[in-house]
């Protein structure tokens, strides 16, 4: 694999990811495509441009990591790491299958690549703030990414690890939040409303952004600035819409949890063919 | 060593993680608001650097332990018993064992012996919530030399263990420098007629309860299991099959604590009576520690009174049926 800061060239490799995302829950047979595709330009700009990681480090290795608070995007994580050579492409075929390396949510033990478990909601900013607590110690440089939902913000913990971020001065976490308005059982502004969402986290101590979660440009801008800021942990309001890319899923609760069927996925794939 | 010498098991945590942290730099401790009480504040006084204050935000500190570990440090996270198992079961099950991380968790003021602070305070049931997660270690050690081996022995050890300590005085019951290890009980008294398994405070109270026993013409072994997860079946076994009786003894729920795991053992292998002690109460009341301990049987008095009916219910052995 190779870095790069070019838009085009990263607009293009997210365009594959979604390809492989939706082939790759359509042979699951289940699966949560809305989330997967909310989150992947995000997920493509760290694997493939800013983060500073790669499978053949060791562990000890100064490097960056990301955990993926919202562990139901696994499909988005997996196909990033897939790509980045953590393991063959030929795994994603297994996904969610017995005896696969790949579990329906991250289980960090069995993927190369995934650094913890997630999939209950709300535990993964307070461990990116571990590592990141252990980073300071050590003067590493590496940053901490985090990535979590807009329904997963109702979690009590995501505001606990909020102050602790900001208490502790963590301009070495940087996380994002998916806003894309949907949950489970409906739009989140119905469900449990957690607007104003960037006043939030400004209010917890926080550096914060909000940008178009669709914007490769913006991503990138976003992440080099938020390197920039000292003394504080850097949010990054990501306003997104599940289901990006496939315009029959856009926006619609249904597909939070649901893979696509095998027609779906012949439509998908046509209308992610490139222009 | 005298039997009338007491010390408080958090007292030798707090004792015993300061030491370490001289041994060990990798050594960090986090606390959720409770360091003055569990004892962590030595360590936070020592090694301000490496020390974590979370605030009232258990589950927050158990996911940023399991951060701190995933990045090569070894976090010791404390609380008391309730909220390090019961408010944060969720992140301690996913952060930390669903992600195999050396975290270490040693909750002070476990059992009823908590007194005063009454039944939200009272863990009985931490053993139980502990013994059952994913690759988790359970360790009650029985008095304060035996946390200051304990700590030293989880450390070398990569992977997480809870560890419950007391808010009380429990009596010195073994040397100060008795050695422990992961899945090894100890035999503190031999006896042929039954044998009494027990951990923490009651380890004390059963050496007592075999004294008296004697005075009766019955010969009761005494076992130290402070290691609950992983059990020591080997020795269970031996000492059913050798015995022909078990009771056991804690300051925990009789539901699922140490009495179930040797249940569970003995009636795979060696199939005797086993008669389990414990809080039969669903919760404790508030109270002096003492006072309490005694009003739900908590002692000497209430083991002698279970080794009586496990000796009622005692059959002639299998083993011993199989040679006549
Ligand atoms: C603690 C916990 N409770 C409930 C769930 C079930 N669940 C999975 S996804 C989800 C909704 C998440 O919504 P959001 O964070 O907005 O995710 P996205 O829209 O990005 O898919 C819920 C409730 C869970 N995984 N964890
Ligand atoms: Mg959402």
């Amino acid at each position: 694999m190779r870095f790069t800061d070019d838009v085009d060239e990263l607009r293009e490799i997210a365009r594959q990811l979604r390809i492989d995302i939706l082939t790759t829950l359509a042979e699951a047979g289940s699966g949560h495509t809305g989330g997967s595709l909310s989150a992947i330009d995000i997920i493509t700009v760290l694997y493939f441009s800013k983060m500073n990681h790669s499978p053949s480090y060791d562990k000890t290795v100064d490097r960056d990591r990301f955990v993926l608070s919202k562990g139901h995007g696994a499909p988005a994580l997996y196909v990033a790491l897939a790509h980045c050579g953590y393991f063959d492409r030929k795994e994603l075929k297994t996904l969610r299958k017995i005896n696969s390396i790949l579990s329906g949510h991250p289980y960090a033990p069995s993927t190369p690549g995934v650094e913890v478990s997630t999939g209950s909601l709300g535990q993964g900013l307070s461990i990116a703030n571990g590592m990141a607590l252990a980073g300071k110690m050590d003067n590493r440089r590496g940053y901490v990414y985090c990535l979590i939902g807009d329904g997963e913000m109702q979690e009590g913990q995501v505001w606990e690890a909020a102050m602790s971020s900001a208490h502790y001065k963590l301009d070495n976490v940087i996380a994002f939040t998916d806003n894309n308005g949907l949950q489970i059982d409906g739009r989140v502004k119905d469900i449990m409303g957690i607007e104003p969402v960037h006043e939030k986290w400004e209010a917890f101590g926080w550096d914060t952004v909000t940008i178009d979660g669709h914007d490769i440009k913006a991503i990138l801008d976003a992440i080099e600035r938020a390197k920039t800021i000292s003394g504080k942990p850097s949010m990054i309001c990501a306003r997104t819409v599940k289901g990006k890319g496939v315009s029959f899923m856009e926006g619609k609760v249904k597909y939070h949890g649901v893979a696509p069927s095998p027609e779906e996925l012949e439509k998908a794939i046509a209308e992610l063919a490139p222009a | 060593m005298s039997a009338n010498q007491k010390k408080s098991l958090r007292d030798a945590y707090g004792e015993a993680i300061a030491a370490l942290g001289s041994v060990d730099p990798d050594i960090v401790v986090l606390d959720a608001d409770l360091s003055g009480s569990t004892r962590t504040a030595k360590f936070a006084a020592k090694y301000p650097d490496r020390f974590f204050n979370m605030g009232v935000s258990e589950q927050d500190m158990m996911s940023t332990a399991a951060g701190l570990a995933a990045a090569g440090k070894k976090p010791f996270a404390s609380s008391f018993a309730v909220f390090a198992t019961g408010r944060a079961w969720d992140q301690v099950r996913q952060s930390i064992c669903l992600s195999r991380m050396n975290v270490k968790i040693v909750a002070s003021h476990g059992g009823i012996s908590v007194g005063e602070d009454g039944p939200t305070h009272q863990a009985l049931e931490d053993i139980a919530l502990m013994r059952i997660m994913p690759f988790m270690n359970v360790v009650v050690p029985a008095d304060a030399h035996e946390v200051v081996a304990v700590v030293n022995a989880i450390a070398k050890i990569d992977e997480p263990v809870y560890v419950r300590t007391s808010r009380d005085k429990f009596p010195l019951v073994l040397p100060e420098d008795c050695r422990f290890e992961l899945g090894r009980g100890t035999i503190l008294r031999q006896g042929e007629d039954v044998a009494i398994i027990a951990c923490g405070y009651m380890v004390s109270q059963a050496l007592d309860a075999a004294e008296r026993l004697s005075g009766e013409g019955i010969f009761a072994a005494v076992v130290n299991m402070s290691s609950i997860k992983p059990l020591d079946t080997g020795l269970v076994s031996k000492m059913a099959r050798e015995t022909g009786a078990v009771v056991t003894a804690e300051e925990h729920s009789v539901t699922a604590g140490l009495g179930g795991a040797v249940a569970e053992c003995v009636c795979q292998t060696d199939p005797v009576p086993v008669i389990r002690l414990g809080m039969e109460a669903p919760v404790g009341q508030s109270g002096k520690p003492g006072e309490l301990l005694d009003h739900y049987g908590m002692n000497s008095a209430g083991i002698v009174e279970a080794v009586h009916k496990a000796i009622a219910l005692k059959k002639e052995p299998v083993h011993n049926a199989k040679t006549i």
